[in-house]
């Protein structure tokens, strides 16, 4: 692996080793599986009498529908059902808690199966069942839509200007204060944060910079459709099979919008194919169960690569404006930053999590931030890693190397000089628990990259740091003692990114086990307690705490158990590493008690839940070099590495690949990725081939430093580290490109065109680039 | 993926006979790694697929004294494979190792990449710049294009309906020449070319005084463009920076690009003229009869 090689990647090493196997690399449980193909996503799902079904879209950006009318597609040889909106029960303007975040569930609904107008194109219209997918897509293109079509707007401050077009009639700007606007609008929310005085924090500086930034719609680039097959059975009951962040929201959203009670679905989760936020909110599997509830058959539905970047959530494009003020030692007096964020067709963009990030790695005296959430004529955006730090980072991170540039002073020291620390008020008021920013920095002021002189032409260096939230939320498991002493465990986290092996480890760590003696599944909506989205960091922190509560759980029984078998008093009997003893030197392993369970009273079941824990967030500092090309603007990555607070890494290999991951992400974010508009709102690259994801010849081997700073609410002190390592990067390499080249960029992607631009720019006006 | 019908003839006639009349439902299909997908994503629905690669003519791969005949179905890894091209004809063999990967490379071939007259595609400009000339066969028999004047607009050709194109015809190289192709793409793999340039030229025996050159561009105009007036302006000038970046300058006035996706107008403008310098200088030390490294995506 790429981890810079320090003994098991963590504070410990072989002698002072605190774990038995929190901090090793097992082989993962579901390995084999993958590696050999034999894994089930949702694209495998096969049953008995199966229907396949297609979607038929809006090749409109903005259009109100006048009739939709599905009598030739119903009339095709083969077509078992045909449902649109009109099938889908009116949920009201409700607002429904989805576990991470909450939504609209009219807008929801309009999203699922469009109503009166289709916002984006591709917006989802009407979908037809039929014996096999040639002839549903047939069908569908013969259901006849008539449109009123309607000028669309696709920038975000344009769609905040009083004569813009308007998207959705029920939407008024709500402020945090409470306050509703009075008329129809794009601007959903208005969020403000304001921490000391601003003003004065201002006039105390001694250098004050202000910049504007933009940055590009990006999607999440899962390689995984989306997938949903469903069954509605004839007792009532529904089944979904699907390939899901969360199963439970994928139940509870069905439930909302098919006014039908969640105890009448069931949801299975199948292995996924990459998520990354993207696969929380439904899309398809509303659609497939009305079109089976209509054929009395279970109905597959697929969508192809075009749709999943026209019709699922990526995360917004954005214009921010970022103020930072520095006393003559440079230290930050005062900030300031206006985020305006492009929500997609219905108001929810993560501005308000990018208005909480966009300061967070630092302790400021004096500031206010403003953010809004505005509706534009692209695809309701959802949650991707990290939703809207990203954005955010990019423009303070590129603000404060510009103030470390022009004081003269040293990016590192000067963000060990600023970071934020335990009692650091944010300025949107959170107070930080023990975090770990100053040792990310740190790390990366002590590693060999750092030290290494970067020398030749067109080669530059860059720092940046970031921060994520960790959440809590509700997570359950239950554990079965087996009679040949391992352990069954079931957990409701589907496994995105390695889960099921750092949740059967901290079960296995608490009952003195091997983690391969631990078998995780992960089980559907009827197999195991409630749980929430994987999302949000928070799986191997608040779902290891329900692991670990139901071991806590096991070893309470089996203490009992053993002083039941011995005629002793509970009191007097232990639970130590895997051993069970008791008075007089009495002894059983935990292999040797599961033995007697069927004997002594029967089966041994923990269970554990955790609920609203509260993590301390995640803080990374990554440091980069590059070379550019001054005559094509392209931009090679020579070395990355990657220093991130992972509490107490469980699996460093999952850590460091979920760094890994995230900085790859990061990159193509920086580099790359946009959706390409024309004016029509018609996405121009909605294919792989030129919404350009890294290849594996993009990006260098990225070094990771694992920095442990034990979370105090977890019991191994762990940490989310999923989602912070996207934050940095694009102000990394834009911070790398104007070492390099001394051009700044102040847009995403920083693609060839883009780079060249501003090399072009630069050379014409014969000095430096003004600001 | 509509319903189409699929005929394999063995025989040039039989092909045409299967093309005459057909106005266009009717699709060639060599490799398929563009038809296929096309058909897939609806965006062409023929009613009948001719697979033209069981007919002998478009399957030749053949060096003589007289030139270098490619069959208009002959794969990209053939052809990349072949030494002599490789040596001889190496804008070609430059051009077919950038094509997709190793499966995409093992189906699609140049006489496809031509006949789809996409602006980007990259086997053009190398043709360009070797001379090709295209070998047609119809119902009124047999006729000759040079390949410069093959693609009339995006997507579009001077073939007529129940006409094929059989073979590609080079002249044979001459001593002291050497020839490159590159392209500029975003990411190092998996790209359509922003620009591309194809060149060759012909060094005096004293491999210091260019003879002759040609180059081919690629993605800056609506068709692949022959940047002819830049190819004679080397010719008698000594093989040095400075003559390559005069010619370099001529090719990108040439250019006629669009803003799109892919790249601005600025930056292909621009890189025209970056690409030609690198890929003539390319050129001119393969003439040398040095090797030439090409590192992925430059």
């Amino acid at each position: 692996m790429a981890t810079i090689d320090k003994p098991d990647a963590g504070a410990q090493t072989a002698d002072s080793r605190k774990y038995n196997v929190i901090g090793t690399r097992p082989i993962r449980h579901d390995g084999t599986d993958k590696v050999t193909g034999r894994a089930k996503y949702g694209a495998d799902v096969k049953l008995t009498g199966m229907l396949y079904a297609a979607m038929l879209r809006s090749p409109h950006a903005h259009a109100r529908i006048k009739s939709i009318d599905t009598s030739k597609a119903e009339a095709v040889p083969g077509v078992r059902a045909v449902v649109t909106h009109a099938d889908m029960p009116d949920p009201g303007s409700r607002v429904a808690e989805l576990g991470e975040g909450a939504v609209n569930l009219r807008h929801l609904s309009s999203n699922v199966l469009a109503r009166d107008k289709v916002l984006y194109k591709g917006h989802a219209i009407a979908a037809v069942a039929a014996d096999n997918v040639h002839i549903a897509e047939e069908a569908a293109n013969l259901i006849e839509v008539e449109y009123d079509l309607l000028p669309p707007v696709l920038d975000v401050r344009e769609a905040m200007q009083d004569d813009a077009p308007i998207l959705n009639d029920d939407v008024r700007t709500e402020s945090l204060a409470g306050e509703t606007g009075d008329k129809p609008t794009n601007t959903a929310m208005h969020f403000r944060y304001e921490k000391g005085d601003v003003a004065k924090g201002f006039a105390d500086a001694h250098l004050v910079i202000e910049r504007e930034f933009e940055t590009a719609t990006v999607h999440q680039g899962y390689i995984e459709p989306h997938n949903a097959t469903a069954l509605w059975n004839a007792d009532g009951h529904i089944t979904i099979w699907t390939s899901t962040q969360g199963s439970f929201t994928v139940r509870q959203q069905v439930s909302e919008l098919l006014q039908i009670p969640v105890s009448k679905i069931k949801v299975v989760p199948m292995e996924i194919g990459g998520g990354f936020g993207g696969k929380i909110s439904v899309y398809l599997q509303p659609v497939a169960a009305l079109l089976s509830k209509k054929s009395g058959r279970p109905v597959k539905l697929i969508m192809d690569r075009a749709s999943v970047f026209e019709a699922t959530g990526p995360t917004p494009g954005s214009y921010i404006r970022v103020k930072i003020g520095v006393d003559s030692k440079g230290m930050i007096s005062a900030a300031e930053a206006y985020l305006a964020y492009e929500a997609g067709a219905y108001p929810g963009s993560p501005v308000n999590p990018g208005c909480m990030c966009i300061f967070a790695c630092y302790d400021i005296p004096n500031g206010r931030i403003d953010g809004f959430d505005v509706c534009v004529n692209k695809p309701r955006t959802n949650a991707y890693r990290a939703p809207g730090a990203t954005n955010a980072a990019f423009a303070a991170e590129t603000v404060i190397d510009e103030i470390c540039e022009s004081l003269k002073l040293d990016p590192v020291e000067f963000r060990l000089n600023n970071a934020s620390k335990e009692g650091v008020r944010r300025i949107d008021g959170v107070e930080y628990p023990r975090v770990g920013m100053w040792e990310t920095v740190d790390a990366i002021r002590q590693s060999e990259h750092w030290k290494s002189p970067l020398e030749g032409p067109h080669r530059g260096r860059g720092v940046a740091s970031g921060f994520w939230f960790n959440c809590g939320l509700k997570s359950s498991a239950s554990a079965t003692v087996n009679g040949d002493g391992t352990v069954s465990l079931v957990e409701g986290s589907t496994d995105i990114g390695g889960s099921r092996a750092s949740i059967a480890m901290q079960l296995a760590e608490t009952l003195g086990i091997a983690a391969e003696e631990v078998n995780p599944t992960v089980g559907d909506t009827d197999s195991v307690g409630y749980t929430d989205v994987t999302g949000g960091s928070r799986v191997t922190f608040a779902t290891g705490i329900a692991a670990y509560e139901a071991a806590c759980d096991i070893k309470r029984q089996m203490v009992e158990r053993a002083a039941l078998i011995w005629d002793v008093d509970s009191q007097d009997v232990h639970y130590g590493d895997g051993t069970i003893t008791g008075p007089g030197d009495k002894e059983f392993s935990f292999k040797e008690l599961a033995a007697e369970l069927h004997k002594s009273g029967g089966p041994i079941i923990g269970r554990g839940t955790s609920s609203a824990a509260n993590q301390g967030g995640a803080f990374g500092t990554h440091c980069v070099d590059v070379d550019v090309d001054p005559e094509t603007g392209k931009v090679e990555i020579l070395r990355y590495t990657i220093a991130q607070d992972a509490g107490t890494a469980i699996h460093p290999s999952y850590v460091e690949g979920q760094m890994q991951g995230g900085v790859v992400q990061g990159i193509g974010w920086a580099l790359n990725e946009e959706y390409f508009y024309d004016d029509s709102g018609v996405m121009n690259n909605a294919s792989f081939l030129d919404y350009r994801i890294p290849t594996c010849y993009d990006v260098p081997m990225i070094d990771t430093i694992i920095v442990e700073v034990p979370d105090p609410e977890h019991p191994y002190g762990v940490r989310g580290v999923g989602e912070v390592p996207i934050v940095p990067p694009p102000a990394a390499l834009a911070n790398a490109i104007h070492n390099a080249v001394g051009v700044r960029m102040r847009q995403l992607p920083m693609s060839p065109p883009a780079v060249l631009h501003e090399i072009l720019d630069k050379q014409s006006s014969g000095n430096g680039q003004s600001s | 993926m509509r319903d189409f019908e699929y005929a394999a003839p063995a025989s040039l006639d039989e092909a045409i006979e299967l093309f005459t009349g057909k106005n266009g439902s009717a699709k060639a299909l060599a490799g398929g790694t563009d038809l296929i997908d096309h058909v897939r994503t609806g965006r062409l629905s023929p009613d009948l697929i001719v697979d033209i690669k069981k007919i002998s003519e478009l399957n030749i791969l053949e060096n003589s004294s007289s030139g270098f005949r490619l069959g208009a179905a002959v794969s990209c890894n053939r052809i990349y494979r072949d030494e002599t091209i490789v040596s001889e004809y190496s804008a070609l063999a430059d051009s077919c190792r950038i094509i997709g990967g190793v499966q995409i490379q093992s189906r699609a071939s140049v006489g496809g990449n031509l006949c789809n007259s996409g602006p980007a595609a990259d086997t053009t400009p190398a043709l360009i710049a070797l001379e090709a000339t295209c070998v047609i066969a119809g119902p009124n028999g047999t006729r000759e294009v040079a390949v410069e004047d093959f693609c009339t607009a995006p997507g579009q050709n001077v073939l007529q309906s129940g006409e094929i194109l059989v073979e590609l015809k080079f002249p044979p190289r001459q001593e002291n020449s050497g020839s490159h192709y590159r392209r500029f793409i975003p990411r190092y793999e998996m790209d359509i070319a922003v620009v591309g340039v194809g060149a060759s030229v012909v060094l005096d025996s004293d491999r210091e005084t260019i003879v002759s050159a040609r180059i081919g561009l690629g993605a800056v105009a609506p068709t692949p463009l022959f940047a002819e007036s830049a190819g004679d302006l080397l010719a008698g000038m000594p093989a040095n920076d400075d003559s390559i970046a005069q010619a370099a300058l001529e090719a990108q006035a040439a250019a006629k690009p669009i803003d799109d996706m892919r790249g601005t107008k600025e930056f292909r403008v621009h890189v025209t003229r970056v690409l030609t310098e690198r890929v003539l200088k390319a050129a001119v030390a393969r003439a040398k009869g040095e090797s030439v490294e090409v590192a992925i995506g430059h």
